[in-house]
């Protein structure tokens, strides 16, 4: 069968992924620049042929809410926001991580903080690995840098979400959320029927049938010798997570002296700086971490006793540089590289900076 | 005659309900949630959706109503309820989903989702239970707490200068077109409750009707909040909460 190529936005991508994925339900409320994920579904009529729900909330809190209800009846659901909406979603991502339930949250990351601006950044890397909302819980986060990866991380997102009972979050940006690129769509898969969801996850509220107890869904327990055991159980399955998911690709790493690292559309941006650098005879080469939790520490950690030095560069003050730090452990300098606020750096000042803070 | 006489299946005139399990309940002595729950309990099992009924219980005294009723339940966050509720029947239209929910989680930090659920007309029942108090974390004022009520947050009583006024939210709800049946009943004696147990029925079958939102309000008790006997909450919520709230149907469509 011939493949299904297609040129759209990363956002464009993504809805067509969830429909073709299987989502069983889309709960958004719309905020720049990531509302094509909302629109292309609702043009797109999913109910009509997949039966998909697609639901405009009254606000981010009630998507996220609306996550949790349908996540906790075993259903594939996901939402979508950018940065200030994934702020107000923090307090049912919490629920979410504290329940155990699985979905697929969507951040196309704006610069901040506060109402910020509508141009890409990448400053809410803080947020979405160390923490957000409250308690000790872990996002499974997949960080794509080209239109094809939105649409595959739809997919690779569930798949790792229900393996683990565990929220996953893509952390995209604007410039991949609205760059146009050629795509392969993933091939049409059927939604899950009762008795398979049933099967699949025999925790979900899918109502009490007579010989099993009660399911209930819920992240509260007063007794603190059990909240105790559901947070070990929690850090049992991060620790798993962490051994089994770290995902990353190296780019002109062999022979590399210095290493750039880089994840999103900074990465996509540093493919060319380690070309330029390379004509110009500097052993450059780009590691870019796909999973930012878990974070590819133990690779970076080996190059650490093979190149000179690294530099992290990213689109906000220097965040991921602090896990790229802990994973090199002071063997070797590495140094931080960002444009803030909605400035999208260019090659030539990434190389420039290379060579002033690391070459 | 010998007590094994008398328990016999044709001599049996009452007895808890099935889905009603022996868990002891944390409910104050006097409080309604007690007979709400009861309520509820029955109509579902009376319409035979037991295997059928999700229930989202709130944060407030409800928060362990999963305790009680063996049914599938989810906790909500406070106040979203509501939204939990829109996507368990959005994805699963052939279950009952109810919301059971308190004053400040309805009226309060919930209002948006209770407004937009009840103004899309998801097909769900909301069990609004006001007892014009925040129970659980004792005694602050709600948003429906009574003009000159003292409450913990209140001590000099509510002032309207400073608090505003007591939130008439079914009122609110009743005007909304997706709402089909909106009521406000109450259990202090067996009259009020047979007949909120019949308003309760009609709810959820509405809901699996397609007949829009439910709120089936219960004007209630907090004899611990308000400092009160039993007797005495049933006294003060009948001479000061009824004319506040007044009972009976705010909208009723057929």
């Amino acid at each position: 069968m011939a493949e299904d190529i297609k040129l759209m936005k990363g956002n464009e991508a993504v809805a067509h992924a969830a429909i073709r994925y299987g989502v069983d339900g889309y709960f958004g409320y719309p905020i720049t620049p990531q509302s094509e994920i909302l629109e292309t579904l609702t043009l797109e009529k999913p109910w009509e042929t997949t039966g998909m729900v697609v639901l405009q909330a009254e606000s981010e809190v009630a998507a996220i809410n609306m996550v949790y209800g349908g996540a906790g009846t075993g259903k594939r659901v996901m939402t979508s926001s950018s940065s200030p909406g994934i702020s107000l979603k923090q307090e049912g991502i919490s629920y979410i991580a504290g329940a155990e339930l699985p979905c697929l949250i969507v951040n196309v990351m704006r610069g901040g903080p506060g109402l910020g601006t509508i141009q890409p950044s990448q400053a809410d890397y803080f947020q979405t690995v160390k923490g957000g909302g409250h308690g000790d819980y872990r996002l499974i986060t997949l960080a794509p840098y080209s239109v094809q990866e939105m649409a595959d991380f739809v997919g690779l997102g569930f798949e790792l979400a229900f393996k683990y009972s565990n929220p996953v979050i893509m952390l995209a940006d604007g410039i991949i959320g609205q760059m146009m690129e050629k795509v392969i769509l993933p091939p049409f898969h059927t939604r899950k029927t009762e008795a398979e969801i049933i099967a699949e996850s025999p925790w979900a509220t899918q109502g009490k049938t007579a010989g099993r107890k009660p399911n209930v869904i819920t992240s509260l327990e007063l007794d603190p010798a059990k909240m105790e055991e559901n947070n070990i159980r929690f850090q049992a399955k991060y620790k798993k997570i962490t051994e089994n998911e770290v995902r990353y690709e190296e780019f002109q790493c062999d022979d590399a002296e210095y290493l750039l690292i880089a994840f999103g559309s900074s990465a996509r941006i540093c493919q060319k700086v380690v070309e330029n650098a390379r004509n110009e005879g500097i052993k450059l080469g780009l590691l870019r971490p796909i999973t930012l939790w878990p974070f590819p520490s133990e690779i970076i950690s080996d190059y650490a006793s093979r190149v000179k030095g690294m530099l992290s560069v990213e689109l906000n003050a220097g965040q991921m540089v602090e896990d790229v730090r802990l994973a090199v452990n002071g063997k070797v300098k590495v140094e931080h590289f960002g444009r803030l606020g909605g400035i999208v750096f260019t090659p030539d000042e990434i190389l420039e900076a290379f060579k002033q803070k690391i070459y | 005659m010998e007590l094994c006489d008398i328990i016999k299946p044709e001599n049996l005139v009452y007895k808890k309900p099935e889905l009603m399990n022996d868990n002891p309940m944390h409910y104050c002595p006097g409080c309604s949630h007690g007979v709400i729950h009861k309520l509820i309990a029955e109509v579902i099992e009376e319409m035979g959706m037991k295997e059928k009924t999700i229930g989202v219980s709130p944060v407030g005294c409800a928060v362990f109503a999963y305790n009680y009723l063996d049914i599938d339940w989810q906790e909500a966050a406070h106040g979203r309820a509501p939204a939990i509720a829109t996507a368990i029947k959005r994805l699963n239209p052939g279950k009952m989903v109810f919301t059971y929910q308190g004053d400040g989680d309805l009226a309060a930090i919930g209002t948006a989702e209770t407004i937009h659920a009840a103004n899309r007309g998801e097909n769900i029942v909301i069990v609004f239970v006001n007892n014009a108090i925040y129970g659980m974390t004792g005694g602050q004022m709600a948003p429906t707490t009574l003009e000159g009520m003292a409450t913990s947050t209140t001590p000099y009583g509510r002032d309207i200068a400073l608090n505003g006024h007591p939130l008439k939210i079914s009122n609110l709800l009743a005007q909304l077109e997706g709402t089909g049946l909106v009521t406000r009943q109450s259990v202090q004696n067996p009259a009020a409750v047979r007949k909120a147990k019949k308003m309760l029925r009609k709810a959820f079958e509405n809901s699996m009707m397609g007949k829009g939102t439910s709120v089936v309000e219960f004007v209630s008790t907090c004899s611990s909040g308000w400092k009160m006997t039993p007797a005495q909450s049933n006294k003060w919520m009948e001479e000061n909460m009824f004319p506040a709230y007044p009972l009976g149907d705010l909208k009723n469509v057929d």
